[in-house]
């Protein structure tokens, strides 16, 4: 479904005040595929470039070299006008549920700002907005009276599911998740990933996770890529690369992964 | 028989908001002793960081205001302390470490400049700090308080100490910065550290680092630590004794093994249901249905009831005692203690 | 540490809850409800001014050379001036033209500053440098000689003063818009924004504007006060409003003459002024600390 093949992105060198800085490698030769209907997971630690993966999916970037395919297409050569379609098809919701929402705007214009800017492409009209608003809250877990209200109103946990149901409004069928429950109480963590869990049965939904938790890949995930300073150093179905291993740095990683109980 | 290093005893703390007066900390009890590693765990909210800083008197008042308890460091009460006396307990007996790395350092000044500061402030308290004699000139204190600092630096495991004491903040890494934020407060030798979320703001193989320094540093300077994290994950790994906190309260503390392999509280089952282990299937985690009290107006009995599988009707009526299950294994639910006792008869 | 304390309490709309929040946190400053009194008490006279004051003729310019200088009495509580004008009416009705003038200025200057500045600041590049750097070159022109030089050009009067002072002006709330357009361009809910295909044009005006309005509205009602006393004193210095059309500072610059035998013409008129400037900073720094807690001190 979604197909990135030889992805690399350089940022150039900058010129400061104190000479030349070096150029970043923060991608090298990034190869992955996704299929229709799996949970694909990335990890990596922080500056690993899982951030700047995503951003060239979402084609917010544009990648040094490298082809970045979905459903056969290659995103670099679309339209304008294809690209936007394209847009409705792939949706992320992000790590930081409290930065990702506009504190100015109530859940419902959230929630149907994607259906409004898609709105050739769904021919909903305001009515109908409205109504598939209070649908996705639905599926979500939040009703009817949180409709009008703002975000600052809602919690951690609610606002991660008011940012899944905007993900959802436009119809997508592949969700970038990036780090989604990182900054939740583990008790909210485990609705929202059950939530995901359930959306993704309904609605026939792809997943691309990033996360840096273990628990939280080996837990929703079918399989995983490791990423390490902009390199895929392995990848796997979830139960092999946990149980068996290939690189130094998944062994690293697996020993100092905080477990509750001890391997009995 | 010595009085332990850290006693709270009952401790009640309310904080003040346009919103009304929030009974945030409701009857704390925590014992530390030296060599003692307690994690404080809890979810966002439960009150265990105000714990942890009213250690140190460091939550500000108003709009907080103690209301009962105490909190005994060797015996002596730092909640009836003058601010003066407060400030010279600090740094000298208990050592604090934040979340974030980055902003606990001044990135204007050189590593060693920051931690020679502290090191001769701690000097002026208590002079053996610097190994010198109550007549060491200026130039004397000052090496001895830059020797010290490179000592300390090696014992974090900052390689290259000598070279690197005087870089700045941000020539460091993110783990760097927190070895040199628990060298810092380490070099006044507490007896008691307080460690605040030290590792969440850190990738997972530094952690594990951090982490295992931080149980050598207790080894080594005999101390005591309050270790407050939100990851029972970091607890099982480091600590030897845990206190799970809801809402203000604690509902179960002990051995950290007793309380992770045996949990008895429905609270803390409930917690770790939630996280996603080993060989847990897919969907089959166990999140937490509905949310944290009001503490404005705190239910009259189990703050916990609301959410409880196993609530009854006298569960709000009065707070629930806390009975040992087994020893030092306390447990604040009359409902699931009396159904462990009858398993056992 | 203080979730439990923030804990959203379920019932309330949300506008109602803000604006109690709101409120809660104005109430804490003594200073800030003294401000919004005076500045009420300004505004009220700006509308009705003229309309109250006792004497209306001597408003619409009306002299009375029997009472010369009559010093502040029942009948006259502020006195009287050199045309036994009585300076109590002449003070209410100049409410009206200072504020009035001060709040065009400031209302201009702010549409002129945030276009340059959102335009500069959500663009960048070469765009941001040619703007910036106009503005900068606006900035580096005193605005009382710029005032000056449009009055020579165009000619004195109450238009042309407030084009000239807002020329003068704009500049400010450029730089301030264009760094919170480029703070807020890097939020999460913009790359939100972005990810979800809106265009540039509803990125700016749907997600980045709304957020920096209330920085905005600081700066206006701190501003307000300096407009005013700008616009003062062009009349003070005779190239802005002409008598007999009272106004603060041109009230100020005839009754100067007459100091300090008879102070009371000199005194109420300056004594208005400090007020309005002194309760519009008043009010100012209250709203900021209700609107941008983060900037307090």
């Amino acid at each position: 479904m979604l197909e990135i093949q030889g992805v690399t992105r350089v940022f150039p060198a900058r010129r400061g005040m104190f000479g030349q800085g070096a150029e970043v490698r923060a991608l090298t030769d990034v190869t992955l595929s996704i299929r229709e209907g799996e949970s694909f997971g990335l990890v990596g630690e922080s500056g690993s470039g899982k951030t700047t993966l995503t951003r060239q999916i979402l084609r917010l970037d544009t990648p040094t070299s490298g082809i970045i395919r979905f459903e056969g297409k290659d995103m670099a050569t679309l339209s304008p006008a294809a690209l936007r379609a394209l847009r409705a098809q792939i949706q992320i919701v992000f790590q930081d549920p409290y930065a990702s929402l506009n504190p100015r705007m109530s859940v419902h214009d959230i929630v149907t700002e994607p259906m409004l800017i898609h709105r050739d492409l769904l021919g909903l009209n305001r009515r109908q907005r409205t109504d598939r608003a209070t649908e996705l809250l639905d599926l979500v877990g939040l009703g009817p009276q949180h409709l009008y209200r703002y975000p600052h109103e809602f919690s951690g946990g609610q606002r991660q599911r008011i940012c899944i149901a905007r993900a959802l409004a436009p119809g997508p069928r592949l969700i970038l998740l990036d780090e989604p429950t990182s900054a939740l109480d583990v008790s909210v963590q485990a609705q929202v990933l059950n939530l995901l869990i359930d959306l993704q049965k309904r609605l026939n939904l792809t997943y691309f996770f990033i996360s840096h938790d273990l628990g939280v890949i080996r837990y929703i995930c079918d399989r995983v890529a490791l990423i390490y300073r902009g390199e895929i150093v392995e990848k796997g179905d979830t139960r092999s690369v946990f149980d068996a291993p290939q690189s130094d740095y998944a062994r690293e990683l697996l020993a100092a992964m905080p477990e509750v109980r001890v391997p009995d | 028989m010595t009085s332990p290093l850290l006693e709270i005893r009952n401790l009640h703390l309310s904080m003040t908001s346009f919103e009304g007066s929030a009974h945030v900390l409701a009857g704390i009890d925590l014992t530390v002793n030296r060599r003692e590693i307690w994690g404080l765990v809890g979810e966002t909210g439960c009150g265990k960081s105000l714990t942890g800083l009213s250690v140190s008197r460091l939550v500000p008042s108003p709009p907080a205001q103690y209301l009962d308890g105490a909190i005994c460091l060797d015996g002596t009460d730092v909640l009836a302390l003058s601010d003066r006396e407060m400030q010279a307990l600090r740094g000298k007996r208990i050592g604090m470490i934040f979340q974030d790395p980055t902003t606990n350092l001044n990135p204007a000044f050189r590593i060693g400049t920051q931690l020679i500061d502290v090191a001769l402030a701690a000097a002026v308290r208590d002079p053996a700090v610097l190994d010198l004699g109550p007549k060491a000139g200026r130039g004397e204190r000052h090496r001895a308080a830059r020797a010290l600092a490179i000592r300390m630096l090696e014992e974090v495991g900052i390689p290259n100490a000598a070279a690197r004491v005087d870089d700045y903040p941000h020539q460091f890494s993110g783990g760097m910065r927190q070895r040199v934020l628990i060298a810092m407060a380490l070099i006044g030798r507490p007896n008691l550290l307080i460690a605040d979320e030290p590792t969440t703001a850190l990738d997972v193989s530094v952690q594990a680092q951090i982490l295992k320094l931080l149980k050598q540093m207790v080894v080594d300077h005999d101390m005591g630590v309050v270790l407050i994290t939100h990851n029972l994950g970091v607890v099982a790994q480091t600590c030897s004794h845990v206190a799970v906190m809801y809402a203000g309260t604690i509902v179960e503390s002990g051995p950290v093994r007793a309380v992770l392999d045996r949990p008895t509280h429905p609270y803390t089952k409930a917690l770790l249901d939630a996280i996603p282990a080993r060989n847990v299937q897919r969907g089959a985690l166990r999140g937490l249905p509905g949310s944290v009290p009001n503490l404005i107006t705190p239910p009259p009995g189990c703050r916990f009831a609301q959410r409880c599988p196993l609530a009854q009707p006298s569960c709000t009526q009065k707070p629930p005692h806390k009975v040992a299950v087994e020893a030092g294994h306390m447990v604040a639910c009359p409902v699931a203690t009396q159904a462990l006792e009858n398993a056992n008869a | 540490m203080t979730d439990i304390a923030t804990t959203p309490a379920v019932a309330r709309t949300a506008r109602s809850e803000a604006m109690r929040r709101a409120l809660f946190r104005f109430r804490q400053s003594k200073l800030s409800i003294v401000g919004a009194v005076m500045v009420f008490l300004v505004l009220f006279f700006t509308a009705f001014g003229g309309l109250l004051a006792p004497y209306p003729e001597h408003v619409a310019g009306g002299v009375d050379t029997a009472n010369r200088f009559l010093a502040p009495s029942v009948g006259h509580p502020f006195g009287t001036n050199e045309l036994g004008q009585d300076v109590l009416s002449l003070v209410m009705a100049g409410t009206t033209v200072s504020v009035a003038a001060g709040f065009a200025v400031v209302l201009i200057g702010t549409l002129i500053g945030t276009t340059v500045g959102a335009i500069a600041g959500f663009n960048g590049g070469w765009i941001d440098e040619v703007l910036m750097r106009l503005s900068d070159l606006m900035l580096t022109i005193p605005g009382l000689i710029l005032a000056m030089a449009v009055a020579a050009a165009l000619g004195p009067g109450f238009v042309n003063m407030i084009l000239a002072i807002s020329l003068s002006w704009w500049p400010g709330y450029a730089r301030l818009v264009r760094g919170e357009v480029i703070s807020a361009r890097e939020e999460v809910y913009v790359s939100a924004a972005r990810a979800i295909g809106a265009s540039p044009a509803r990125v700016l005006f749907r997600h980045i504007l709304p957020n920096i309005v209330s920085p905005v509205i600081v700066k206006m009602s701190l501003d307000m006060g300096f407009a005013i006393l700008t616009v003062a004193a062009l009349g003070f210095i005779g190239i802005g409003v002409r008598p007999p059309t009272p106004e603060w500072g041109t009230l100020l610059s005839i009754s100067r003459s007459y100091m300090p035998d008879f102070w009371w013409t000199a005194i109420f008129p300056g004594l208005a002024m400090f007020l309005a400037v002194f309760g519009f900073n008043l009010l100012g720094d209250g709203l900021r600390d209700v609107l941008d807690p983060r900037a307090r001190r």
